[in-house]
């Protein structure tokens, strides 16, 4: 499944970051690559953003870009 | 010795406290040439010739946004003899990241590790000596916030500089990355020495598929197949691409190295703290309440009780001045036309700018409160859904409110988004937030003209303000930053109390940077108004303002504005003075008008609003100009923008005003004017979804592939 289907309070573990080019860049860099835990900590009042908890800190990322995001559900 | 050390680290580091830290007050601050980008440049307290260049934050050195070409150009091309990389203790994982990257260039450089203060309270420890030796690199564990370890940090960098100790490690990796970087660095090394690049660091850049980099190195083809195959069988090998390749592998070693010298106690009390603020503050029902409510106190603390006592305080001691001035002039019988520069032109002209300043120190120090404690970080998440639409995000939201009280802080709070091409676009929005200064005029119409229907005109005008702003952003979106948007990936950094000092810095830095525009621009051109207010065009000065050049000006550019509906000199000439400060568009028409009213000029109510709405769009004034002006670095650019405004100010004014004449408003306006409002709307929202449409259908032909593979996934 892919990370913007993640329920608020679950964790999973990222298999896939999908995408290309800056932002695909800006994911891996800020942490999200293979193998990583993360936690889903929040929805932002309106729907969208979510924000998520990994690598022992806070990060905020746009669903549709949470969509290029492949995770098993823990 | 001489040296120059680079400070370098992600955002929310605590890399400007550091900086200030290290500096004091003997900064300055400056743009990256041709960029928005920030550079600040300083001294360093208690040494001889060691200075400090504070590089924006950034996450990694890739080629993708402003902020990180200029850090690499920087790195690359002006060789620092020293780097002082900051990394927050709290969040480690992360900030090895750029550091892992960072060693590569063969500078020699010293971690700063950051909040260790915190690590040590919430029990944790990080084990500083592996750190230093797996890393390669001295480290030094510092609180900058509490200027504990500062003055080690600047001896030990001071040392590895004038040692020369180059980073001990630049191989992180392992396998087929290690391979394909070795391979590549034999194959480019003549070519790197060649350009002056650190082997290493081009190698990797090689592997990573970083465009600028091969362009750099002006590879042949020959070297290029050699690339392919080298990066391709190291693909095949990993089953991954390039990019994910790399990333992967300095995660690998970090996690690695994390497991050995970090023992972590959990989350830092700051951490749990932030959990808790924000289980409030970014709640699904309080998040916008609360949020509107901390604007509004802001707003009425600077506006209101705080910033007018201030700012009437302010003016009374600029009066006191003046008047001490006048006196002393009248006493030294100096030349009248000398006496009128000095006291009507110089004295009046930057005073009244000048008056502004408590309310934009005032302001400034909430929003860096606001900053420095975390919470602009909140506003951007809850408010990015709103923002999105017109090719922004979340981060504008502050600028564009505090454009409603004056463009000018407005303009220069833009500099807390953190990427170049939302900080032009947001800089190109403020200006159709009405400022405070135009309520002034909007009051004086609405109580000559539009008597039965206040609140009306008044909402009305706000609102088209926004509207026409949203249009604009969207034309301007389609045209100009056709771009991708920078990604909106954002840490939420944990709520800290801001440091009194940097609070304080950023005033006096905001301050500085407006009396320097007072004293500069403004005083220029409150010079160049007074001659063209006071002298005719034979270079006699005379004392009916109907004779000077300044009506000679208005009279020549009446006609323009005469499909507008008010192609009178007398308006012209008040657009004119407006430009040194919104509010002398009514007091210009006032004095002119005289006992005639402004009924004189606007014969109906429907020119009177099309005055308006120019009035609202047109170019802002000399003070947001310079702003304007500072924040682009480019004159070019700047005139550009003030063309665009005045010229979009036209096009709306004309088109209100011709289709309410065609609706038959044009000769007797009072009765229909809630109608023309209506019209109007109707029109704004046709032509708003009208152009959304044509450009949201553009943006989708461009990423064709990535609309179908979209609706792919909703059909299964």
């Amino acid at each position: 499944m892919t990370l913007d289907k993640l329920k608020v309070g679950s964790s999973g573990v990222i298999t896939a970051v999908g995408g290309k080019g800056a932002l695909r860049r800006r994911l891996l860099d800020m942490g999200l690559t293979p193998k990583t835990e993360v936690f889903v900590r929040k929805v932002a009042p309106l729907g969208d953003p979510i924000e998520l908890f990994l690598r022992g800190y806070e990060l905020t990322i746009r669903l549709e870009d949470a969509k290029n995001i492949e995770i098993l559900k823990k | 010795m001489s040296m120059t050390f680079a400070l370098i680290g992600n955002q929310n580091c605590g890399k400007t406290t550091l900086f200030n830290q290290l500096t004091g007050s003997n900064q300055h601050v400056g743009n990256f040439p041709g960029v928005t980008v920030e550079k600040k440049e300083g001294i360093i307290k208690k040494q001889k010739d060691k200075f400090v260049v504070d590089l924006p934050g950034i996450y990694s050195i890739s080629p993708y946004t402003a902020e990180e070409v200029v850090t690499r150009d920087f790195l690359i091309n002006d060789r620092p003899d020293g780097i002082i990389n900051i990394i927050d203790a709290t969040n480690i994982e992360r900030n090895l990241y750029l550091s892992l990257q960072i060693i590569e260039l063969g500078i020699p450089m010293v971690i700063a590790l950051n909040m260790m203060d915190e690590i040590k309270s919430s029990g944790s420890f990080i084990d500083v000596k592996m750190l230093s030796n797996e890393l390669g690199v001295p480290v030094v564990p510092i609180s900058a916030s509490k200027n504990d370890g500062i003055d080690e940090l600047v001896s030990v960098a001071v040392k590895t500089v004038e040692n020369n100790d180059k980073p001990a490690k630049t191989d992180f990796c392992k396998g087929s990355v290690h391979r394909a970087i070795h391979s590549l660095a034999h194959l480019i090394e003549d070519h790197a020495e060649r350009k002056n690049i650190p082997v290493r660091f081009a190698a990797t850049k090689l592997v990573e598929g970083d465009e600028p980099m091969i362009k750099l190195l002006d590879l042949n083809q020959n070297e290029l197949d050699i690339l392919n195959h080298v990066v391709t069988e190291m693909e095949t090998n990993l089953d991954t691409d390039r990019e994910a390749a790399l990333a992967d592998m300095r995660y690998d070693f970090i996690t690695s190295l994390c497991q050995k010298a970090v023992v972590k106690a959990g989350q830092t009390k700051e951490q749990e703290r932030s959990i808790k603020i924000d289980a409030l503050l970014t709640h699904k029902f309080f998040a916008f309440p609360i949020f509107i409510g901390i604007m509004a106190l802001i707003f009425y603390l600077t506006f209101g009780v705080l910033g007018a006592y201030l700012s009437s305080g302010f003016s009374y001691l600029i009066d006191v001045v003046t008047a001490a001035a006048d006196n002393a002039l009248y006493a030294l019988d100096i030349n009248k036309a000398l006496h009128s520069l000095i006291i009507d032109g110089i004295f009046a002209g930057v005073g009244s700018v000048l008056s502004f300043l408590p309310t934009i120190v005032i302001l400034f120090l909430f929003l860096s409160i606001l900053e420095d404690s975390g919470y602009m970080a909140r506003v951007a998440f809850v408010m990015d859904k709103v923002l999105r639409k017109i090719g922004l995000s979340g981060r504008s939201f502050v600028p564009l409110i505090i454009g409603f009280g004056c463009s000018v802080p407005a303009i220069m709070a833009t500099r807390t988004l953190s990427s170049e091409r939302d900080r032009k676009m947001t800089i190109l929005l403020v200006p159709f937030m009405s400022c405070s200064a135009k309520l002034p005029i909007y009051a004086v119409f609405v109580q000559a003209f539009f008597t039965s229907h206040k609140a009306l005109i008044m909402t009305f005008l706000y609102v088209f303000g926004i509207i026409m702003g949203i249009l604009s952003c969207l034309l301007l979106k389609g045209v100009f930053f056709k771009g991708k948007p920078v990604p909106f990936v954002m840490e939420l950094p944990a709520y800290r109390f801001p440091s009194f000092k940097s609070v304080c810095l950023h005033m006096w830095e905001k301050a500085k940077d407006f009396i320097v525009k007072a004293f500069t621009i403004i005083f220029c051109a409150t010079i160049v108004i007074w001659i063209l207010q006071n002298f005719d065009t034979h270079f006699n000065m005379v004392s009916d303002s109907s004779k000077s050049i300044l009506a000679a000006i208005g009279g020549i550019a009446a006609p323009v504005f005469k499909p507008l509906g008010f192609g009178d000199w007398r308006a012209a000439t008040a657009l004119i003075t407006g430009l040194t400060a919104k509010e002398a568009v009514v007091s210009t028409l006032q004095m002119l008008t005289g006992d005639a009213g402004l009924s004189s000029i606007f014969t109906t109510h429907l020119a009177a609003l099309s005055f308006l709405i120019f009035t609202l769009l047109y170019m802002p004034c000399v003070a947001a100009m310079a702003a304007i002006r500072r924040e682009f670095d480019s004159t070019v650019k700047s005139i550009y923008m003030m063309i665009y405004q005045t010229a979009f100010a036209y096009a709306a004014a004309f088109c209100v005003y011709n289709a309410g004449r065609l609706m038959g408003f044009g000769r007797d306006a009072a009765p229909g004017i809630a109608e023309i409002i209506i019209g109007i709307f109707l029109v704004a929202a046709i032509v708003c979804v009208a152009l959304y449409l044509i450009l949201s259908k553009n943006h989708c032909s461009a990423n064709c592939s990535k609309c179908a593979k979209n609706s792919k996934n909703k059909s299964f």
